[in-house]
């Protein structure tokens, strides 16, 4: 991927004392987002106030759309007239914007959605944490299409993966979604900006080679494609019908194949370069911690006393979510007694971990519904459980 | 018998503003959409702006493929969804001219909530809306301006809802620009168009239009060209008319004309009014001060003046002949209308005379006995999808 230095005109560099929700909207700024078409849903509603609040004086246009169906149509409407786009939403926002994310994924649109979980279905908690949008995230769209997620854990991971998920997003030419939750994003923490020379930017790729050879897309598994921007000259179509790579509808099994294999393999294919993890002690561990989010910062707790008590645990936290670390867990599934999965939901990532880990460890699912993040003496309780 | 297709696309008069590597299109014979995109495309021609600036968005339907057979950037979206991502790219670019081309059951159903507010914001875009009455890519459903009475797949027994007058929406709305014709008037829709290109704010076209395959059938209203018949029998042009009387009834007078005109700021002017005061005069949006984005658009606009003033030139240097676009367009006319009835409809049309509306008078029993005749037809109705689809 190539950088550059961040545009300083976005940037407010310096210490802070922020919520994971501005701290967003900041991450987005630096990133080089100068459009954000959004609505208000708790939790996420400070998001989309500090970018209107903002938006004048960095010369970006922040515009508050009628529903959440129509800040993510207009998001995708402004990155193919050239801007890098955000919007921000929690559960039943998300559920409307599930629409046109499929869209986004199948013309292979950039743009960053966030989702401040909170607890469902439907409007159930507003104002309540949850990690219940999880699949949802992955699964929301008819049809076989791929994201990027990522969790931060902390106000200051919401602006530094903010930065990632541009980054992403640009050079995968994919929707990147930021699963954070109501309690990142309303709780207040440090947030260092560093200044803008330090913060590496995926720069919007403009294709600009001779109208005959313009193509909208290239089905080839990888990422780092230019996208073409509307008033260039080119005269693009795109659609979300299955298409060429003209963009010109193609509506045949074969094709479906081929536009299918590049939109899941451009980012499966290329999990290892994605994936991020934070890994603490795994070498030797006799039971590790899998989580993510808030969770994994409750899951410190536990694992510091589990260790007191002689147990051997390890903690891997995972950064990126989607594409699912399937490798990792294999690798460590053949080496542990116990993962234990926290996370507050009736029990969605364990299954991913209960997949990969395929009978040669035991997985124990420390679950509960939205509203509250754990008591660390129930995840504690499941790493003394795992060495029986 | 063989035709250079490959010849006889390049030779088209629309080669240049239409995909023609993605001819042959997927309109019915005699359905609207086919003219109402020719008068789009004329329209764009005779503007003067430049195509190159120019992004077309399409919903979903029958109208919704429109994106995919201009030959401009352009945007095939979800159903409902075309006014939205119009409203991201006008936002992002402030420089394009952005045109939604889509159905009147993605724009004022599925979509309504995204018309009325664009129309609300005087987001500075062109709605051409083809109104013909049916969802026709789905089988002929009824849709929100379906005119009470009328048989759909949906209502197989007639109509009940009560439809919008778009016009009248849009009006109490707050758009700017509010024309509605039929696809009789192509050069009434041409002109429109062509305003709406050369003018700012929301401008909403509405165009009723034939759907002899579904609409048509299913009321047993003939073929296109008998309802253009109708159009011509009904269409009362009224400009400036209040659009609280612009409702259509079933094959009933049809209120056509330029309704509404007026100025005030669209959207991004109201955003620069705000941030300006706020920021003070060195704001800019995306990188440029307000001044320097006049100083492009009036470059532009000279521009789009000189072109115009070239065309013209070359229309005086050359009287139409017969032969020419404008003489095959009234050849097309009667051809369209039966023959004759062509000017005098015209004469009608103009004079919004009493003769019109006499002439619905006339139609009114005929009227009365639709139902009996529906009813009576339901089974040939019922089986002849049947038939089209072997």
């Amino acid at each position: 991927m190539k950088t550059v230095a961040a545009d300083p005109k976005g940037v407010d560099s310096g210490p802070h004392f922020m919520d994971g929700d501005h701290a967003l909207a900041e991450g987005a700024l630096a990133a080089g987002c100068r459009f954000f078409a959004g609505y208000p849903i708790t939790p996420s509603t400070e998001t989309a106030e500090r970018f209107a609040e903002r938006a004048p004086e960095v010369g970006a246009l922040f515009i508050q759309m009628e529903d959440e169906l129509a800040s993510i149509a207009a998001n995708i409407g402004a990155a193919w007239a050239g801007q890098k786009v955000m919007t921000v939403t929690c559960g039943p926002g998300f559920s409307l914007m599930v629409e046109n994310l499929g869209l986004a994924c199948m013309t292979e649109t950039p743009m960053v959605i966030a989702n401040v979980q909170r607890g469902g279905p439907s409007t159930g908690l507003p104002t309540l944490t949850a990690q219940q949008d999880m699949m949802q995230a992955r699964y929301g769209p008819h049809g076989d299409n791929m994201i990027i997620a990522l969790c931060p854990d902390s106000p200051q991971e919401c602006f530094d993966l903010t930065i990632e998920a541009f980054n992403l997003s640009e050079y995968y030419r994919v929707p990147v979604i930021i699963l954070t939750d109501e309690t990142v994003g309303h709780m207040h923490e440090k947030v260092v900006i560093p200044p803008a020379d330090q913060i590496k930017v995926v720069p919007r790729n403009n294709y600009s080679g001779t109208k005959e050879d313009c193509r909208p897309y290239k089905f080839d598994s990888q990422g780092g494609h230019p996208m073409v921007r509307a008033g260039d000259g080119y005269n693009f179509h795109i659609t979300g019908l299955t298409h060429n790579e003209k963009g010109y509808p193609a509506m045949t099994a074969e094709q479906n194949k081929i536009v299918v294999t590049h939109l899941m393999e451009k980012i499966n294919g290329n999990a290892d370069q994605i994936i991020r993890l934070d890994e603490d002690q795994i070498d030797g561990a006799d039971v590790v911690v899998v989580s993510f989010g808030i969770t994994s910062r409750i899951a410190v707790k536990a694992i510091q006393d589990a260790r007191k008590e002689g147990i051997k645990v390890g903690s891997l936290r995972m950064i990126t979510i989607w594409p699912f670390c399937e490798k990792r867990i294999r690798e460590i599934s053949a080496k542990v007694k116990a993962i234990v999965v926290p996370e507050i939901n009736y029990g969605q990532m364990v299954l991913e971990v209960e997949r990969n880990a395929g009978g040669r460890c035991k997985v124990i699912s420390v679950n509960h519904c939205g509203g509250a993040v754990h008591d660390p003496e129930v995840i504690l309780d499941a790493i003394r459980k795992a060495m029986l | 018998m063989s035709t250079d297709i490959g010849k006889f696309k390049a030779g088209s008069p629309m080669a240049s503003t239409l995909r023609m590597d993605r001819m042959p299109h997927i309109w019915c014979p005699g359905c609207g959409i086919g003219s109402e995109v020719n008068s789009f495309a004329e329209a764009v021609k005779r503007s003067g702006i430049d195509p190159r600036k120019l992004v077309v968005v399409s919903g979903i339907g029958c109208t919704g493929r429109v994106a995919g057979y201009v030959n401009f950037d352009s945007i095939h979206t979800t159903h409902g969804r075309a006014i939205p991502v119009a409203t991201g790219v006008k936002l992002a670019n402030p420089e394009l001219t952005v045109v939604v081309f889509s159905g009147e059951g993605d724009l004022a159903g599925i979509g309504g909530n995204h018309l009325i507010h664009a129309a609300r914001r005087n987001m500075d875009l062109i709605v051409i809306c083809n109104n013909n009455f049916t969802y026709g890519m789905t089988g002929g459903q009824v849709t929100p301006t379906t005119p009470g009475s009328a048989v759909a797949s949906t209502t197989p027994y007639g109509n009940y809802e009560y439809p919008f007058s778009l016009p009248f929406l849009m009006d109490a709305c707050g758009a700017t620009y509010i024309a509605r014709w039929t696809s009789m008037h192509s050069r009434n829709v041409t002109q429109s168009i062509e305003e709406a290109l050369l003018r700012k704010g929301f401008s909403f076209i509405e165009i009723i239009s034939p759907c002899p395959t579904l609409y048509l059938r299913r009321n047993r209203l003939g073929d296109g060209v008998d309802q253009l018949q109708n159009y011509q029998d009904n269409s009362i042009l009224k400009h400036g008319a209040d659009t609280r009387e612009t409702n259509i009834d079933f094959q009933g007078k049809i209120v056509v004309g330029k309704f509404v005109e007026k100025n005030k700021p669209t959207y991004l002017e109201a955003v620069d009014k705000c941030c300006v005061k706020l920021v003070g005069d060195d704001y800019q949006l995306y990188g440029k001060t307000i001044p320097e984005r006049e100083a492009e658009e009036k470059a532009e606009k000279e521009k789009i003046a000189v072109r115009r003033a070239a065309m013209q030139a070359e229309a005086d240097a050359e009287p139409p002949k017969a032969g020419t676009k404008a003489a095959a367009k009234k050849a097309a006319v009667p051809k369209a209308a039966k023959k004759a009835s062509a000017k005098k409809a015209a004469a009608q049309s103009k004079k919004t005379s009493a003769k019109p509306v006499k002439k619905v008078a006339a139609k009114a029993p005929a009227r009365k006995t639709a139902p009996k005749a529906t009813a009576k037809t339901r089974v040939a109705a019922k089986s002849a999808p049947k038939k089209t689809r072997k």
